[in-house]
């Protein structure tokens, strides 16, 4: 019993222990490979998390602490970092650190073609001997140097010898397809000739000796082997550079202020189409409220019309776009809307005779797009509105029939009333909501039809967030640096929105 | 309400009536055409949408079976649909699942426990909430291709990597989970630890039992909403074979090669099962949505 119970209070402990040691063994990797950031806030979060299980202190915290972590490393670091990264020409011709982007350079070289040797590779037992025969003219002569039987591993250092009576004979030679099976072992294999220098693997048949293209040089510097000209790190553009200005790839990142917001501001060639987005995006999220609201709005106080029948077979059916999940009723409407397959043109044609070119014409585009997402969002307005008309006194409406009063009436003085104010809040959320609304232009348009003549492509039907997604990962030269800034700006604009939120909740909340 | 209905009271109703029902045509009417182009021969039919001929080779190939044309040509199946519904429902699953775990325990800490901050905390947590994760797409493929060179199975590419970027959406969930907490009575808890009974215990024994609905709920509408999930998805996940139904599904209208016909049997066959689960849960969406927006 006795034991059983030291048996049960040592078990937390040792598993703590354990855990304790293998977060410690992550981070001495994490900070071996130079990430000192990383490496801390790892360990600062396993460092809270083993406070909060083991000290009696933080007891409310061991509720709390899978959750709080969750969100501050997913959610609320990736907002900081997004904001930080707007700080710095982060792209990918500036992806490495100073470090690394150094280290890839120091790493590049290139094979001496003049001293290339053919291998074949024998099996002896179960291990394997390397024969080398050197290359004349494109021709591979006859076997000079082998190699003592090697077991194949990672990163093995294999001593040559000259081929001599003392050497035993050579097995046949293993196939080629046979040789591929060792190819990664290979590749990382050094073969050291017997007057000390080293050949790599640069071909499926062939070792060489490789010489370095930059040597390391002071300053944090590095020359080029072949002429001497020594490259500079320049801190302030992220990239090597000689005397003459003349840059490497790949630059580094580095921190360039608020070069990326000034460019929003001051590069006439990217505030064009920058300022053509903005102004659609507040445009697409304020329509998409009012038509939303139009058709919504009407729908609610039919559908709590009490002398209607069937009702709830109305609201169910109308409810439906709503519960099609976005992604596949936005694809459907890219095939219906196609100008020459789509079924829309097909009936626009019978009846009209036309077939508008929605995916190539900028103004028709947006039309779409409107259409599209006023379909999705109406039935949410309709419940929202439903919900808040069902909370208005029945006795109101009794005494306007009493009084005569017309159904426009008593939608005007009764009905829009008193569901503006608690509808308010909410319109400015749909606002917010459709501000950031990415899948709709991401799945329908992609941003396009294109401006023409820019220097980044922007799209006629691109919003903010849009543009961003594709400054960031698509075509335009992945400039991480400048799509942060782009969010961090549309960071600033959601507070603002959850700001006049809370003013106008507040607003309704007193007026009641 | 006892009002005599007039003749004009009459001619209004069947106004509405025939009112709705254009609006429902209207507005069903996208519904309606996919299911026809699904049954409609070939890719590139125009013209016919009640179709002439019905035709199951879209179905087949949304279900993985080759189909072998009039001519006697093998047609394969374009893409992995039901690899990428499989992928979906994977990630949803496990995902909701921890989202619940997680911010079930919190909701408990907000509900029920007394510490420093505790209303400066959630109300900070809803607000986080507001920023969207396609904001900080950047960050996190900068993250996980971080966390993915030292565990390379959380990394990019991987469905551990996607569930865990989902685990942080939580805030909205926590404070569902809390009104509800704060509904039921403490004293039957509190009878609990007079008999002896931790913390831990009174949670896990007395109170989990009685939340279990509301815990349904945050399910569903968790699932729900990382099934349809596509910004952070299409960042992580790039091979076809990996992705998910949501990041897949436009492939189907890429410009190179439209799969009109196919692309619809796929959406109805991957999107039925989501937009049921989606009526079913219908109620509780919609008062987990109202109360978010009014609080947000």
């Amino acid at each position: 019993m006795n034991t059983a119970r030291t048996a049960n209070r040592a078990l937390p402990w040792a598993v703590a222990a354990a855990l304790a040691a293998l977060c410690f063994y992550l981070a001495m990797r994490i900070l071996a490979a130079g990430e000192w950031l990383a490496a801390g806030a790892f360990l600062a979060i396993a460092g809270a998390g083993f406070f909060v299980y083991l000290s009696k202190a933080a007891f409310a915290y061991r509720y709390l602490y899978p959750g709080l972590a969750a969100m501050a490393v997913f959610v609320l670091f990736p907002l900081l970092y997004t904001a930080q990264i707007g700080f710095t020409n982060y792209s990918s011709a500036h992806l490495l650190s100073e470090s690394r982007a150094r280290q890839y350079l120091l790493d590049q070289a290139v094979p001496d073609e003049s001293r290339l040797m053919e291998f074949s590779l024998h099996a002896d037992g179960g291990e394997h001997r390397i024969a080398l025969r050197p290359v004349v003219d494109g021709v591979a002569g006859a076997v000079t140097h082998a190699s003592a039987p090697v077991a194949l591993r990672d990163g093995i250092e294999v001593a040559m010898q000259r081929i001599d009576a003392a050497l035993p004979p050579l097995a046949k030679a293993l196939p080629l397809n046979e040789v591929l099976l060792h190819r990664a072992a290979l590749m990382r294999a050094r073969l050291v000739m017997p007057d000390g220098m080293k050949l790599q693997y640069t071909g499926v048949r062939e070792f060489a000796p490789v010489n370095p293209l930059w040597s390391a040089a002071d300053g944090g510097g590095v020359r080029e082997a072949s002429t001497g000209t020594l490259f500079t790190p320049n801190r302030d553009k992220g990239w090597f550079e000689d005397a003459q200005g003349v840059a490497l790839q790949p630059g580094f990142k580095v921190g360039v202020g608020f070069a990326n917001y000034a460019r929003m501001v001051n590069d006439a060639e990217f505030r064009g189409p920058f300022l053509s987005i903005f102004v659609w995006t507040v445009v697409f999220a304020g329509m998409t409220v009012l038509l939303t609201l139009a058709i919504g709005m009407p729908l609610a106080v039919l559908l709590n019309w009490e002398s209607l029948k069937y009702r709830s077979i109305y609201r169910t059916l109308l409810f439906l776009p709503y519960a099609v999940p976005a992604f596949i009723s936005i694809l459907v409407f890219k095939g219906l809307f196609n100008q020459n397959f789509g079924e829309i043109n097909t009936l626009l044609h019978a009846v009209f005779g036309v077939r508008p070119a929605w995916f190539a014409d900028p103004t028709l585009a947006k039309v779409m797009i409107l259409i599209v997402n006023t379909w999705l969002g109406y039935p949410y307005v309709m419940i929202l509105c439903s919900g808040l008309i069902k909370s208005i006194p029945a006795d109101l409406y009794e005494a306007s029939a009493l009084a005569g009063a017309s159904p426009w009436m008593n939608f005007r003085r009764i009905t829009a009333p008193l569901i503006i104010k608690p509808l308010a809040p909410l319109l400015v959320t749909i606002f917010a909501f459709n501000f950031n609304n990415f899948v709709v232009i991401a799945l329908l348009t992609d941003g396009r039809p294109d401006h023409l003549n820019t220097k980044l492509p922007a799209g006629t039907t691109d919003i903010l967030v849009s543009y961003t997604y594709r400054i960031a990962f698509q075509d335009s030269g992945q400039n991480f640096g400048l799509a942060a800034a782009i969010s961090t700006v549309i960071f600033f604009m959601i507070a603002l929105m959850s700001f006049a939120n809370m003013k106008v909740a507040k607003l309704a909340a007193g007026g009641k | 309400m006892a009002i005599v209905q007039s003749r004009h009271q009459q001619k209004r109703v069947w106004a509405a009536h025939a009112f709705l029902w254009v609006l429902i045509a209207l507005m069903l009417f996208p519904l309606l055409a996919v299911l026809s182009i699904s049954l409609r021969p070939g890719n590139f039919a125009t013209g016919e949408l009640i179709p002439s001929q019905i035709s199951l080779e879209h179905w087949k190939l949304a279900l993985g079976i080759p189909h072998i044309a009039a001519d006697g040509t093998v047609i394969e199946p374009p893409f992995p649909v039901m690899r990428w519904l499989w992928n979906s429902i994977k990630i949803a699953t496990i995902s909701s699942i921890l989202i619940v775990a997680i911010s079930t325990t919190a909701a408990y800490a907000f509900a029920r426990l007394k510490f420093a901050y505790k209303d400066s905390l959630i109300n900070s947590m809803m607000l986080l909430q507001m920023f969207p994760a396609v904001l900080a797409l950047v960050a996190i493929y900068a993250i996980f291709e971080t966390i993915g060179t030292y565990v390379p199975w959380l990394g990019i590419e991987t469905h551990a990597g996607v569930v865990l970027a989902y685990v942080g959406g939580i805030a909205m969930h926590i404070w569902t989970i809390r009104g509800y907490f704060e509904t039921i009575p403490t004293e039957i808890e509190e009878c609990a630890k007079v008999d002896g009974a931790t913390h831990w215990q009174a949670f896990r024994y007395v109170l989990l039992p009685m939340a279990v609905p509301i815990l349904m709920v945050v399910f569903i509408l968790a699932f729900i909403g990382t099934i349809i999930e596509y910004p952070v998805a299409s960042i992580l996940l790039r091979e076809e074979e990996n992705l998910t139904l949501a990041v897949g599904s436009k492939f189907f209208l890429s410009e190179q090669r439209y799969l009109w016909g196919d692309f619809a049997a796929a959406a109805i066959l991957s999107g039925l099962p989501i937009t049921a689960v989606f009526l079913f849960a219908q109620r509780w969406i919609v008062s987990g949505l109202t109360a978010g927006g009014v609080k947000g």
